[in-house]
């Protein structure tokens, strides 16, 4: 398989991410490679297998309705690189 | 040619619990940007789901709530996409295994019918946070206090076909979530939002046509105003020969119009696939049993009984089942006192209800108790007090003056139910209109009530009226 | 010959603070030529008052992979993107191993974000192999394999996604152990697939792992995928030896590919165990073959979701002078993540989107079934697997950078394992060129005991695991 130039770019997009021109001729080629190596799994006869998502086949857990966790917000927003009077912040959202 | 409208709801209701649906820090409105706002809620690097056990057992109440089949095993998805008010940058939600299936309501129409309304299905989901744009000059603020509060998706089939069962059927949800106590419904903080996918196609026609959703409903009103808009520009679209796009649109109130949202639809991809950090839901009989012996009467349960055993009209009993506290004050002031229920439905629906509204009072807050109501009520029955007398007591209750007798006493308002006295007042009004009281005398029967009027007059409304009108009659025609 | 855990415990607890300040005065001797830590911290002052309770690995020094969150401690997984990232809390693991007694004596180097095979794709430098500074410790847990390897800490902690802590420690000639999933908690482990990491051990010897597995391992209520399930007495097990167990050799593994000389002395080895009392018979998973497409399906696409958190907005790295908020995203995860990192969050994106979802995610999540089920139907006629824990030794710096697909095919042994969610171990059983292999054992779900048992009486009768690495010889404390 192949990835065309606006393949790439879409797949960028959704996934938040700068490709430059320099790095998209070669991560075309190895997306496809990869993509290609991977094709095996066609390979396995799966028709009536369910699908696994988790190795132990376990049950969700369920925690009481406590309120536990105390919240330091000062703390926590030193951790961020933009606050104001409590809130992160980000570049102005147009909606 | 005619137009149909088919109309579809969302509505996410938030569940009434004290922790965050996968943390545990708090789900209280109002607090300081981000004082609500954890680790989990965060986003940090390593941090984990764990499910809040309430958050599920209210979707189950939901869920039996509605006759609906409850997934046995669901499963938790995640959604996703990036925004600022998404802080792991996709929303755990459920997707092709939803807790709640099928099941429906059955809504009472304005003109007392009722119109089955379908379930698809209802899944629980985090809530994001908010962003807040007017308050930085440059900069957009965020404030994750809601995120992660538990919420429930329900959707409907698109069952409905006008503006007016739309927000029949969203009225009659948001009873169900009150009394089922999984949601307090405030609409204004955001607890009970609607979404509304609004379609028109010719009538007749049964291939559904291409729908706009309308996002972010936060009143009746405006969903009404919305839907009834969308409607209009949608089959204005189709007679003048043009296509309506899918596209998120938003209701302005003020300009009363819907337009749409400014986003790329087609860069959408949510990619869902199960949250590997949370294992399936599995709901074992037991306690699914539990839960549903916790059920309390339903909506549609207590307004059929209150038609039984009141003999109440399906009107009045719709209005006074709307919720459960208002059909517990009805109920408590039918218990108290021997009373035709159809006085105290009157009364609840009218003074009652208009006391409150005017006065922004739940009905838990009512000034006059169901107990008094009942006490005030007993006076009309027995005499005391005619119908206009006891609204003037009412409002002297209302405004904290104690019980009907107390009001009764103090205020010296007792009808005149003295014989003698009254035979007096009517002989003076008699004599004063000798020409009318000859055509009564003379058949002209309508002429009743001008005396009556007179002497209630004459006593200032003292006099009851039954006695009143047995006497004037008796004068007319003594020998009988 | 270093001593083991418990001649360490010993000594401390005999003299308070010198086997810390040992091991800590050999980090600042030897990390130059490995860097092998991302951060080195000074172990408390041995004033402190001693705990009613000291924990029953009081003062043992211990490093943590830099994918474990500490507290006040920066964590940077390996990243740019978490260059100055300083945790307001602690991982589980962190946790448990401060409450036995464990001295923390720094954050190891790893491949970013656990992404790699060879400790190349660290922000922080590649970490360098103790027996030949020209080659790669492997990864993504090269920094801790190559501490203890090395002898700057005792024991150190690792992550296990695909092979993880296994290859590194074969690579490094150390013991590494992979615990059941979900037998020890993901709490604060920083996510790479959530479906298949594991926090485990590197360590001088099975016995060492025992110990420490012991103070980590449990149920935790923070993580959903933890197994509520009792811990065993892992050091108590060890005597159970190896007399009697049914190993099944992993003929699969031995049929291309291979290096020859790996093969060998994975043979010898074997032959070492059939000495010691284990019955051996040869086994086949029909459908091994596939766990490396399988994995770079689901890891990838696992890891799209899990380092979508990474945006420049509440912590982590953020592009500076941006204007508009799609930009602020795009510019600060690009300059934050590294090569392998984005390659690997596209695949991921791919196999999630939508018309590619159900030929790639969901036939990779069939095959995973296809594959547990080989394994347990093997294990239901053999106490334990056995095979290569690598191909190769240690390959060079630079050699396998140019093709990520060489790469990933380097934990095709061990891939499989962590796709079953068995618990899995490497312990050293040789030397190729004067490099060492590792013999890969493989257990029933939560069989960690038998396993650790074995390896004690494999290493009872050999003496790979107490070889240092020329330059690197200690006499301990």
């Amino acid at each position: 398989m192949t990835f065309s130039p606006s393949e790439l770019d879409k797949l960028a997009a959704l996934a938040c991410l700068d490709i430059s021109r320099e790095e998209r001729e070669r991560l075309g080629g190895e997306l496809a490679r990869i993509l290609d190596f991977v094709r095996q799994l066609e390979n396995g006869a799966t028709d009536e297998v369910e699908p696994l998502t988790h190795p132990l086949e376990l049950s969700q857990p369920l925690r009481a309705d406590v309120v536990a966790e105390p919240v330091d917000r000062e703390r926590y927003q030193r951790d961020a690189p933009r606050t104001e009077s409590g809130y992160y912040l980000v570049p102005r959202v147009i909606e | 040619m005619k137009w149909e409208a088919v109309i579809g709801l969302e509505v996410h209701a938030q569940l009434a619990t004290e922790s965050k649906i996968f943390s545990s820090t708090p789900t209280r409105y109002g607090a300081e940007p981000n004082t609500q706002a954890g680790r989990i809620d965060l986003g940090y690097p390593g941090v984990l789901p764990v499910l809040n056990r309430k958050a599920v057992e209210l979707a189950v109440r939901f869920g039996l709530a509605i006759g609906a089949t409850i997934g046995r095993q669901s499963v938790f998805a995640r959604k996703n996409y990036f925004y600022p008010d998404l802080p792991k940058g996709y929303q755990i939600s459920q997707y092709d295994r939803p807790i709640v299936t099928g099941g429906g309501l059955e809504v009472v129409l304005q003109d007392g019918s009722v119109k089955p309304v379908g379930i698809t299905r209802a899944h629980l989901e985090e809530d994001a946070g908010k962003s807040v744009h007017d308050l930085f000059p440059d900069a957009t603020g965020i404030d994750l206090n809601r995120a992660g509060t538990p919420l429930l998706e329900i959707v409907s089939e698109p069952d409905l076909r006008s503006a007016e069962e739309a927000v029949a059927y969203l009225k009659c949800l948001h009873t169900l979530v009150r009394y089922l106590e999984i949601c307090d419904g405030n609409m204004q903080e955001g607890s009970f939002r609607c979404d509304a996918n609004v379609s028109v196609r010719p009538h007749g026609q049964r291939e559904l046509a291409t729908r706009t959703e309308i996002k972010n409903l936060n009143s009746f009103r405006f969903v009404e105003q919305a839907i009834a808009f969308e409607i209009e520009r949608q089959t204005e679209v189709h007679e003048d020969g043009g296509t309506i796009i899918q596209e998120t649109r938003l209701y302005d109130p003020n300009r009363r119009e819907t337009r749409p949202l400014r986003t790329k639809e087609d860069a959408h991809d949510y990619r869902y696939f199960p949250d590997p950090d949370l294992l399936p839901l599995v709901l074992d009989e037991p306690w699914i049993q539990t839960i549903a012996s916790s059920l309390p009467e339903l909506p549609r349960a207590k307004r059929d009984r209150f038609m039984a055993s009141y003999g109440l009209s399906a009107y009045d009993a719709t209005v006074l089942t709307q919720s459960r506290a208002l059909a517990d004050y009805f109920e408590t002031g039918m218990r108290a006192r021997t009373l035709d229920p159809k006085i105290l439905a009157n009364w609840v629906m009218g003074e009652v209800l208009a006391g409150l509204n005017r006065d922004h009072l739940e009905i838990e807050a009512a000034p006059v108790s169901a107990d008094e109501l009942a006490g005030l009520l007993a006076r009309i029955v027995d005499g005391t007090l005619s119908g206009k007398m006891a609204k003037e007591v009412f409002e002297a209750m209302w405004g904290g003056g104690g019980t009907a007798d107390a009001v009764i006493d103090q205020k010296g308002l007792r009808q005149l139910s003295d014989t003698g006295a009254l035979e007096s007042v009517i002989d003076a009004v008699i004599a004063a209109h000798p020409e009318q009281w000859a055509e009564y005398c003379a058949g002209r029967d309508k002429l009743l009530g001008f005396f009556v009027g007179q002497v209630m007059q004459a006593t200032r409304g003292q006099a009851s009226p039954q006695l009143l009108n047995a006497l004037i009659e008796k004068k007319r025609r003594p020998e009988s | 010959m270093k001593p083991g855990v418990h001649a360490l415990l010993e000594v401390a607890r005999n003299h308070p603070g010198r086997v810390a300040r040992y091991y800590r005065e050999r980090i600042d001797a030897f990390n130059d030529r490995l860097n092998a830590f991302i951060t080195v911290l000074d172990p408390p002052p041995r004033a402190e008052a001693p705990k009613a309770d000291p924990g029953v690995l009081a003062g043992l020094p211990i490093a943590h992979k830099d994918i474990f969150v500490t507290r006040d401690v920066r964590t940077t997984c390996g990243s740019r993107m978490l260059e100055g990232f300083v945790p307001p809390y602690d991982a589980t693991v962190v946790e448990r191993l401060a409450d036995a007694g464990c001295v923390l004596l720094g954050k190891t180097n790893m491949d970013e974000f656990a992404m790699g095979s060879s400790n190349e794709t660290s922000y922080f430098g590649p970490v360098r192999n103790p027996w030949d500074l020209e080659r790669v410790p492997g990864g993504s847990s090269g920094g801790s394999a190559a501490a203890v390897a090395a002898g700057l800490v005792p024991v150190a902690t690792g992550t296990d996604t695909g092979g993880s802590i296994r290859q590194p420690a074969a690579l490094c000639g150390v013991t590494g152990l992979k615990p059941t999933y979900g037998r020890v908690s993901r709490y604060g482990m920083i996510a790479f697939a959530s479906s298949l990491d594991q926090a485990g051990i590197l360590a001088r010897s099975a016995e060492d792992a025992a110990w420490v597995l012991r103070a980590m391992a449990g149920h935790d209520g923070r993580d959903s995928t933890s197994a509520d399930r009792p811990v065993p007495d892992y050091v108590a097990q060890l005597a159970e030896g190896i007399r009697g167990l049914r190993i099944g050799i992993l003929e699969d593994c031995f049929d291309t590919g291979l290096d020859p000389e790996v093969g060998a002395r994975i043979r010898d080895a074997l032959r070492v165990m059939e000495r010691l009392g284990a019955r051996l018979c040869e086994i086949r998973l029909p459908h091994l073959a596939l766990s490396v497409p399988a994995y770079y399906v689901l890891a990838p696409a696992e890891c799209s979701s899990n380092l979508a958190r990474y945006d420049g907005v509440r912590f982590g790295h953020r592009a500076e002078g941006v204007q508009d908020l799609a930009t602020l995203y795009r510019r600060s995860r690009s300059e934050g993540f590294g090569t392998e990192v984005k390659r690997r969050i596209l695949i991921g994106t791919y196999v999630l989107s939508h018309g590619y979802y159900d030929a790639y995610y969901l036939q990779a999540q069939r095959v995973r079934r296809l594959i547990r089920e080989d394994f347990i139907q093997a294990l239901s006629t053999v106490d334990l697997l056995a095979g290569p824990t690598t191909p190769t030794p240690a390959f060079r710096l630079g050699e396998k950078t140019e093709d990520p697909l060489t790469m990933y095919l380097n934990d095709i042994y061990t891939i499989g394992v962590n796709l079953a969610g068995l618990p899995a171990l490497s312990i050293p059983a040789g030397f190729v060129r004067g490099l060492p292999i590792g013999l890969h054992l493989i257990g029933g779900d939560f069989n960690e005991g038998l396993m650790l048992a074995a390896a004690q009486a494999f290493q009872g009768a050999t003496e790979w695991h107490t070889l240092a690495p020329p330059g690197f010889e200690a006499s301990g404390p």
